[in-house]
This record gives structure tokens, C-alpha cells and sequence, in this order.
């Protein structure tokens, strides 16, 4: 019982403090964009434009919730809620200081690659739910992608865990607070499989260059053609909230978490998945998307092999070296 | 501290805040609901929608599942020993490495092939 009121209060904050920091996300990325093109970005609602996320969510709120009459409205409806609680679920294993963490699972890693992954299903369900060809081909493109993604992915991850030797993401970052970063020593082994961890989870939560699933100027809106007010924003949600918790999983597997001098853990965590973040958005608005055939190539043909090596080395490294 | 009850609490609440935003949209709808034959449509720029959406796909999906398959059992089986690397030692690192190396193997024909190749 203790641990279910432990887990309700940091579960409670870390998931509202997680949905303001999307919303507010929104807002940051939307200014970012608008200095890397030379433009101003939102400045009408509020100084500098700061309650635009919340304008922005009153009106979806109150828009109307049509389905189509062609869909198939129980997976149509399912999918969106679906989606965001994945993408919120994964939060709940990352330790942002040493004591704020939900829920510390002793396969932590297995956790939120496991629960990362299903982020595909409702995405696939709402392109065959919407019963819209453009919806249908952007859920095709999303299952390719992010089951090729997910082994790079999970080799990727296990970089940290056989270094560390645990699967708990608390004890991760722990092991690196006591000797090292994961991606300062090995770095011959830290660097890459950050590398690889990063562009995975890219593509994991559909972000450009790795967005062929919703893709616009292609597929008008890939899979969020069909929907409208609070179900759509949920992909949104969904979406934001997979790639705040991709960096968040980021800076606490090879950039030791909570772990750095003068200040508390927590802000150091905050610091560096904030880093992580803008960096994603970074990438967004300097590069173009990629195609599916090249991104499968990248995958199948030097991700994985890339990360077989990486996973071996490692082994090797701490065997014989460690 | 046994995190099971932990985690399931933090689920709820996550479930419970998303459906709550499902349920407050259907509560503020104020504005009556204009019905038309059209609203309900399938978007397709406009025109008239034509043919069917579920129709079979390409088979090269299929080769990618493929070889998802068996990339994902590998890792469920190296996940384990990932753990208890330094434990388990040369002798658990020769046997993950055949494994390994056959699978890599199989990898490096199907490439030659061009299984992996998008045509």
C-alpha cells in the first residue's frame, strides 16, 4: 500500500509536471523554428507569446469530435488515448534525482523499451481504423519503420546495461555518478551507442527526419487525417511526450542522469534532457525527411550490424578490460 | 521497496488524466451539433472517395517482419546475459558470440542477396 500512495505522488507530479513541459514545448519549439528561419513565432497571446499553449488547448478542447462514418470507430476512438498513455507510461522508470522515480523496476530498461515499442500499435490502429487511404499508408510506413528502429534501439540500450551489469535504470545512473559517463569512458563504445540510441528514438516517436508516418506534403496528414479537437491533440501529446521521454531515457542511460557538481541532481537531470530536447528540435528544422527506402537501408544495413559490434565490444571490454 | 503497486499507481493516473481531457471535450462541447451527409465523410482532398483502403500490402513489409522476428528474439535472449556480463564471463561471452555469429552470418547472405534491398 506504501508503495502504491509513493507511487501516486511522484507518479502524479512527474506526469503533470511531464504534460505542462509538452505544452510548454510546443510554445519552445514553435519560437526556435521561427529564429532559424528569421521569423518572430507566436507573440500575440501573452509576453513573448508564453500563453499560446494554453490558447491553444482551450481551443481543442472545445472542437468538435467527428469519426467517420466509414471508420471503425472502437479501434478509430481507441487509438489516441492509447497512444499517449504508452508514451506517458515510459516515464515512470526514469529516475530524475536519486530519490524522484515512480517506479523503480528492476528491468527497467526492458520496461521502457517494451512500452516504448507498443507506441507503434496505436499509431498502426488508427491508420487502419480512419479506413482513409493516406491514414492507412502513414500506418504502414510507422510499423515499418519503428520495428526496424526498435533493434538498433534495444541493442543500443544494452551498451549501458552490460557495462553497468543491471537492467535497473537507477542503478545506471548510479554506476556512472560513481565512476564515469557512459559516453566519456569507453567512449569508443559510448559515443556510437548514444548515437545510434538517439536516432532510434527518433524515429521511434516519429520525429523529422524520421516523420515518413505523418509526412505532411505526401500523405496530408498520415494518420491524424481523420481526426479533429481533443483526439488529435492527443497524437500530439503522444508524440511530444515520446520525445521529451526519449531524452529524458538519453541523458539517464549515457549522460548520468542526476549525476553532476554544485547543484542538486534533479536540475542536472532537467538540464540535460532539456539539451537533448532542443537538440531534437534542432535537427527537425535543419534537415529534410528521409525516404522510406533510404531509412530502411540505414537501418537494416548499418544501424543493426553497427550495433551487433557495439554489443560484442562491450561484452569483450568488460570481460577482459573492466 | 517493491515496485509493482508503484508502477501500476503511476498508470492510472496516467490513464485517468487522458481520459479525463476525452471526457472534458465532450462536456465543453456547448455549440449545438450541425449534422450533413458530408461532415462525416472520408477526407480525401475533397474529391469523392473512391475504391477501398483495406486492401492487401506489398509483400517487401513482409521481409522486414521477418527479419524484425529474429532480431527480437535475439535481443530477448541477449538482454539476460547483458545483465550478468562480468559474471558469467569468457565462458558466457563464447557462447552469446556463436550465437551471435550466426545470426550475423544469416544477416550478410540476406544483404548479398539484396533481401534488404527496396525494389
Amino acid at each position: 500500500m506504501n508503495d502504491f500512495i509513493h507511487g501516486s505522488l511522484y507518479g502524479g507530479g512527474i506526469i503533470v509536471v511531464l504534460l505542462t513541459v509538452t505544452a510548454m514545448a510546443l510554445w519552445f519549439e514553435r519560437k526556435m523554428a521561427g529564429r532559424m528561419h528569421s521569423r518572430l513565432g507566436p507573440t500575440i497571446v501573452g509576453p513573448f507569446g508564453l500563453l499560446q499553449p494554453v490558447a491553444d488547448v482551450v481551443k481543442l478542447l472545445q472542437k468538435e469530435d467527428i469519426t467517420p462514418e466509414k471508420a471503425d470507430a472502437a479501434l478509430f476512438n481507441l487509438a489516441p488515448p492509447m497512444g499517449a498513455i504508452a508514451a506517458i507510461a515510459v516515464a515512470a522508470v526514469i529516475p530524475f534525482s536519486s530519490s524522484i522515480v515512480a517506479a523503480d523496476l528492476e528491468v527497467g530498461v526492458l520496461y521502457l523499451l517494451a512500452i516504448g515499442a507498443l507506441g507503434v500499435l496505436p499509431v498502426f490502429i488508427a491508420g487502419w481504423g480512419s479506413n482513409n487511404k493516406f491514414a492507412m499508408l502513414g500506418g504502414m510506413r510507422a510499423i515499418a519503420q519503428s520495428v526496424s528502429y526498435e533493434v538498433p534501439l534495444v541493442l543500443a540500450a544494452m551498451v549501458p546495461v552490460i557495462l553497468s551489469g543491471s537492467m535497473k535504470v537507477s542503478d545506471i545512473v548510479a554506476y556512472q555518478a560513481a565512476h564515469h559517463w557512459m559516453v566519456t569512458w569507453p567512449f569508443f563504445l559510448g559515443i556510437p551507442a548514444f548515437a545510434i540510441f538517439m536516432l532510434a528514438m527518433l524515429a521511434e516517436a516519429n520525429r523529422i527526419p524520421f516523420d515518413i508516418p505523418e509526412a505532411e506534403s505526401e500523405l496530408v496528414a498520415g494518420i491524424t487525417t481523420e481526426y479533429t479537437g481533443m483526439k488529435f491533440a492527443l497524437f500530439y501529446v503522444a508524440e511530444y511526450v515520446h520525445t521529451l521521454v526519449a531524452s529524458a531515457v538519453g541523458a539517464a542511460l549515457f549522460l548520468g542522469g542526476w549525476d553532476g557538481p554544485f547543484a542538486p541532481g534533479i536540475w542536472w537531470m532537467v538540464a540535460k534532457t532539456l539539451v537533448l530536447f532542443a537538440f531534437i528540435y534542432w535537427t527537425r528544422y535543419s534537415l529534410l525527411r528521409f525516404r522510406s527506402d533510404q531509412l530502411m537501408a540505414l537501418c537494416w544495413r548499418w544501424l543493426v550490424p553497427t550495433g551487433v559490434v557495439l554489443v560484442a565490444a562491450s561484452a569483450v571490454w568488460v570481460v577482459f578490460a573492466g | 521497496m517493491t515496485s509493482g503497486p508503484a508502477l501500476l499507481a503511476y498508470l492510472l493516473i496516467a490513464a485517468s488524466i487522458i481520459f479525463g481531457l476525452l471526457v472534458v471535450t465532450k462536456i465543453l462541447r456547448v455549440v449545438a451539433r450541425r449534422e450533413s451527409p458530408l461532415k462525416r465523410q472520408t477526407y480525401e482532398c475533397g474529391e469523392v472517395p473512391t475504391g477501398v483502403t483495406w486492401v492487401r500490402f506489398h509483400a517487401r513489409y513482409y521481409v522486414v517482419a521477418l527479419f524484425f522476428v529474429l532480431f527480437d528474439v535475439e535481443a530477448a535472449f541477449l538482454l539476460p546475459w547483458a545483465s550478468i556480463v562480468r559474471e558469467a564471463g569468457t565462458r558466457g561471452l563464447v557462447a552469446i558470440g556463436s550465437f551471435v555469429v550466426v545470426l550475423m552470418l544469416g544477416w550478410a547472405w540476406a544483404t548479398r542477396k539484396g533481401a534488404l534491398r527496396w525494389q
